[in-house]
């Protein structure tokens, strides 16, 4: 089990300090944290798996659950608040039937709201993996989601 | 050290140099605030409370972080300060539920104290407070509940279970506003690594941590924890006639405070309405209660006509030192026998005929607070933090101190994730290991010349016997690779002191006198023994096990080691208590069984034992008793042996009598009276000399267990420094021979106590286990403990709680073998031997090597022990319990 982290760890020498270089490489390998892969990790470095878990949960840069398929990330920067940001999420949510932060049961999708996308001009927007959706309405989650219902 | 003048408030002070201004402050009387801090803890400065100012510094400095210095002044209290602590109170308090009333924690709470001090502006705090999400509360395990509500995020439960248990099952996660104190994978406390000690509940400072049964106790009785050979100095609370706590005597140099589960959450047994509560006699196959008199009078009777070699009885380790010493008096005047024997035939036997032969005394050298001064631990066959959990506490700490540990065991235990080096040897090869390592030591010459010369005989032919445990033979044999092996022997010999640990892992096998006298070849190469935090450490299993066995509950000793077939030790006994006594020597446990089946055993008086579950190859232990004209037990509760009695006599807990245990460090402890015996039980002692009186003895007139006390230390050269005023306050370790002794801290300082003076050198060759895998029975079965169940399970399964945190037996496979076998995690499985078969549940895990099976024994559903095999060891007569054949079904 633990061997497809081997390939991983091979690269480090197993002190402590590693600890955030290593969650990075196996969340890019494995797409998040999984518990079996931070138990690993924490038999690896030696260190208390609880440690590990507080250390990975501090960091927004890291996720426990697998991304989906389609991963959307929706701009709560203030030109999309203030354009409507909170109505388009719920508006996602609906038509998902997932929660901010979660991934469907069938993998195709997953939320993650951030803090700026850095596309003010477009507000409010969100990003279905790297393609950019601007100037979202209610209506236009409805139809770029529909099939999902 | 030179102490260092500080003043606080202007109050002139004198410090060691190395403490904090708040430990002085708290250590003098003088409150400073604080919710972090607590004196076994690394200070962690988080809270923010303990604010203060030192003159010509600027600004406030953290109390609880500072270093005390020549000529500082510090000031408790200011405005300033006044203002900065009212306001992170507040921020505090903002999100802290107010209902203090209905806390578990009220009258006892940390931020109550510190509101109360400090103060708050009742406005600015409802401007700030906003009221959290509630979170539910944690109540998954048995003995106390999380409730993060409360949390103050002070950090004390975070660093508890890291600084002091090393388990490490809390931390903090999540970040920011959502910070909570989290296990992994933020799962229920009960699904986490958590061992629950409770240590953690004990420090919690608010009602976060609390415990669920909170019933405050109207008295409490400074007494000795019942279950493992530790011997836990505790404070059992009492209401009416029930226990209802316990908790640690923090000033005990034994614990420190601390416990374990069984210690702290364990006493439910005490009160358990299944508790036996009067005389029970057998009449057409039924058991039907009887009066006292009508018991012991039926056990005169038939006692009196199965006296000498018709007669045996098993004393116990569960009973004090009194009870001991009455029981095999009893034996030896009354009934005229030796045989005599207890369940450290079962556990400890190669340990006392092996150390005798080496260093003259089978018993731990050193004392376990020591352990924090050793540079080295090696602990081998021992699960130290299931089995002995406060001695691991001390070997983590040891650890901490900068001490190296190495584990050798066949199983990769908890202790494993402290070792510096593990070393996971096949079951019952430990000889060849050992001698692996004695054969680097030797040939890279790292022995204590010195200490061989002028404190050791016998060397050259150890020497000479060396020769076939070249290290690529060890690897072969062992499975350890030989890099492993040199390198734990550099470690024991150069980083010294060293100190070794052992338990049953090197005792249970046919050669199990020949794996303790390789640890003791081990220890005296290097010199590592008869010094300070360094020596060889049995742990031994049972609350009194020591005590029994230097009270003379053994077949070949009267109390204090002094030899039945010594004509000087005959006589002295025979003048004290008035009769002739026999000078041979008696049989022992595994004898004693033997000898019922062939019928030369009529009548056997049994206490507080349960060799049915726990005596190797059960079956053949059942089929015994079954032959038995007359079987007496003695027990507090009806266990799987006492239904094979004829009279079951109801015998009180540890919690309703007087008396001494002596734990695994030589020192003799006061047990103390809790509560009025159960029902119509009565103490062991009691009972026993009632029959002995019943039979016209003399000598038995005790009217407390002082006065047995006296009368057997009186006859025991090594035990006639200790008395009950003695020790009142601290135990004391024997040898204490004199009333102005002050005990022994460690053994064999000066000269050894064998006859020579000197240690021996015991030249060994490889045994193997006399039952191994073949290709009918292919797997190896290994016996081992759990933390949460004592032996047989007779108390412990007693206890709810611990019955929820650990429900049943699991045969632990590793998962290579389950796939071989088609085994799945969780399924039942049949497990045979060539002796008997159980089902289980079987648990994947690599804990275990390939090839190699393990279960305890605290399950009467699936008996281990009816699997094991009963071969001995030819001088300790203990059966091999860690090494037999199985093999492996679904069921």
């Amino acid at each position: 089990m633990t061997n497809q982290y081997n390939k991983i760890f091979n690269k480090f020498k197993g002190n402590s300090e590693e600890l955030i270089p290593i969650l990075q490489n196996v969340q890019e390998e494995l797409g998040y944290l999984s518990e079996e892969s931070m138990a690993s990790i924490a038999k690896f470095l030696r260190i208390p798996k609880s440690k590990v878990f507080g250390v990975a949960t501090f960091y927004a840069q890291f996720r426990f659950k697998p991304k989906g398929k389609n991963h959307i990330m929706l701009c709560r920067g203030t030109a999309c608040h203030v354009k409507g940001a909170p109505r388009i999420l719920e508006e996602i949510e609906n038509n998902l039937g997932i929660k901010e932060g979660e991934t469907s049961a069938d993998l195709e999708y997953s939320i993650e709201s951030v803090a700026c996308i850095g596309a003010c001009s477009l507000a409010p927007c969100i990003t279905v993996n790297e393609k950019v959706h601007a100037d979202l309405t209610p209506q236009k989650i409805e139809n770029l989601f529909k099939k999902k219902n | 050290m030179a102490k260092v003048n500080i003043t606080i408030d202007g109050i002139k002070l004198q410090a060691n140099p190395n403490k904090t201004i708040l430990e002085v402050a708290l250590e003098n009387n003088i409150y400073i605030p604080n919710l972090c801090h607590h004196e076994d803890l690394v200070p962690a400065g988080v809270c923010r409370m303990c604010m203060v100012e030192v003159e010509g510094q600027r600004g406030q400095v953290v109390a609880c972080k500072t270093l005390i210095s020549e000529g500082m002044k510090v000031k408790v209290d200011s405005p300033e300060i006044s203002v900065i602590r009212q306001t992170t109170l507040e921020l505090v308090q903002a999100n802290h539920p107010q209902d203090c009333n209905n806390c578990k924690q009220n009258n006892n709470c940390q931020l109550q104290q510190v509101t109360a001090f400090v103060g708050m502006n009742q406005k600015r705090f409802e401007r700030m407070r906003k009221t959290k999400p509630f979170i539910e509360i944690d109540n998954s395990n048995p003995f106390f509940n999380l409730d993060h509500n409360k949390c103050i995020m002070c950090g004390i439960c975070v660093r508890t279970c890291d600084e002091v248990q090393g388990v490490n099952a809390l931390n903090y996660g999540q970040r920011g506003f959502n910070t909570i104190i989290s296990t992994f994978g933020n799962r229920p406390i009960k699904d986490s690594v958590c061992e629950s000690c409770g240590e953690c509940v004990v420090r919690c400072p608010v009602g976060a941590l609390y415990p669920k049964n909170t019933q405050i106790p109207a008295r409490e009785a400074k007494t000795v924890c019942t279950y493992c050979g530790v011997g836990c100095n505790i404070f059992l609370g009492v209401r009416g006639d029930k226990v209802v706590s316990s908790r640690g005597d923090r000033t005990s140099i034994v614990n420190k405070g601390r416990l374990c589960v069984k210690g702290r959450f364990g006493y439910e047994f005490i009160n358990h309405p299944d508790r036996l509560k009067t005389p029970l006699i057998k009449k057409n196959g039924k058991f039907e209660e009887a009066s006292w008199d009508e018991a012991l009078d039926l056990i005169a009777k038939k006692f009196s006509t199965r006296k000498k070699e018709k007669f045996a009885a098993f004393s116990s380790a569960r009973v004090t030192n009194e009870e001991n010493y009455v029981i095999q008096k009893f034996t030896r005047a009354v009934m005229e026998t030796n045989n005599i024997d207890h369940c450290a035939r079962l556990c400890h036997a190669p340990t006392v005929s092996g150390l005798v032969q080496t260093f003259g005394s089978g018993a731990m050298t050193n004392s376990i607070d020591e352990f924090y001064n050793t540079k080295t631990v090696f602990s081998i066959g021992s699960n130290t933090t299931a089995a002995h959990p406060i001695i691991a506490l001390h070997i983590k700490t040891a650890k901490r101190n900068g001490a190296k540990i190495i584990v050798a065991n066949p199983k990769e235990i908890d202790l494993c994730r402290h070792a510096d080096l593990f070393l996971q040897q096949y079951p019952g090869t430990d000889v060849a290991l050992l001698l692996g390592m004695i054969r680097v030591i030797v040939d890279e010459n790292l022995t204590d010349k010195k200490f061989i010369k002028e404190r050791c005989e016998n060397y050259e032919e150890f020497i000479n016997s060396l020769e076939n445990f070249s290290l690529e033979n060890v690897e072969i044999i062992t499975g350890v690779p030989k890099e492993k092996i040199a390198e734990a022997a550099r470690i024991y010999a150069t980083n010294s002191p060293s100190s070794i640990v052992y338990a049953m892992g090197i005792t249970q096998h046919t050669h199990g006198t020949d794996n303790v006298l390789a640890i003791s070849n081990l220890a005296l190469l290097t010199g590592n023994v008869g010094k300070e935090s360094s020596g060889v450490n049995p742990l031994r299993g049972q609350n009194n096990v020591q005590g029994a066995c230097d009270y003379g509950a053994l077949p070949d000793v009267y109390p204090g080691y002094q030899k039945v077939n010594n004509k000087a030790a005959k006589e002295k006994f025979e003048k004290a208590w008035g009769v002739k006594l026999d000078n041979k020597i008696g049989i022992t446990h595994t004898e004693i069984i033997n000898a019922i089946e062939h019928g030369s055993i009529k009548a056997l008086y049994q206490v507080g034992e349960n060799p049915v579950i726990s005596e190797a190859d059960a079956n053949h232990v059942k089929k015994a008793l079954e032959k038995l004209d007359f079987f007496v037990v003695q027990d507090i509760f009806m266990t799987e042996t006492a239904q094979y009695a004829d009279v079951i006599l109801p015998a009180s807990s540890f919690a309703e009598k007087d008396g001494t245990f002596t734990n695994t460090e030589r020192r003799v402890q006061r047990v103390r009276k809790a509560i009025e015996p159960i029902g119509d039980s009565k103490p062991d002692w009691w009972i026993t000399s009632e029959i002995a009186k019943r039979m016209g003895a003399k000598g038995f007139d005790f009217t407390d267990v002082e006065e047995v006390f006296n009368e057997s230390n009186s006859l025991v050269p090594n035990f006639a420094g200790i008395n009950y005023e003695r020790i009142e306050k601290v135990g004391l370790q024997w040898p204490c021979p004199t009333i102005d002794h002050p005990g022994t801290k460690f053994l064999h300082r000066e000269k050894f106590a064998t006859p020579s003076g000197k240690a021996k050198f015991m030249p060994l060759t490889y045994k193997v286990s006399k039952e191994l895998p073949d290709t009918e029975y292919p797997l190896l079965l290994t016996t081992d403990r759990s933390l949460y169940h004592y032996h047989t399970s007779t108390m412990t399964r007693k206890v709810k709680g611990l019955r929820i945190l650990d429900e049943e037996e699991l045969f632990k496979i590793n998962p290579e073998d389950a796939k071989l076998f088609g085994i799945e995690d969780g399924e039942m499985v049949s497990v045979k031997s060539r002796r008997g078969e159980v089902k289980v549940k079987a648990r994947v895990t690599d804990i275990c090597q390939k090839g190699v099976v393990s279960m305890t024994f605290h399950f009467f559903e699936s008996p281990t022990n009816e699997l094991t095999i009963c071969e001995v060891d030819p001088v300790a007569k203990i059966p091999e319990t860690k090494v037999c054949a199985v093999k492996v079904e679904k069921f």
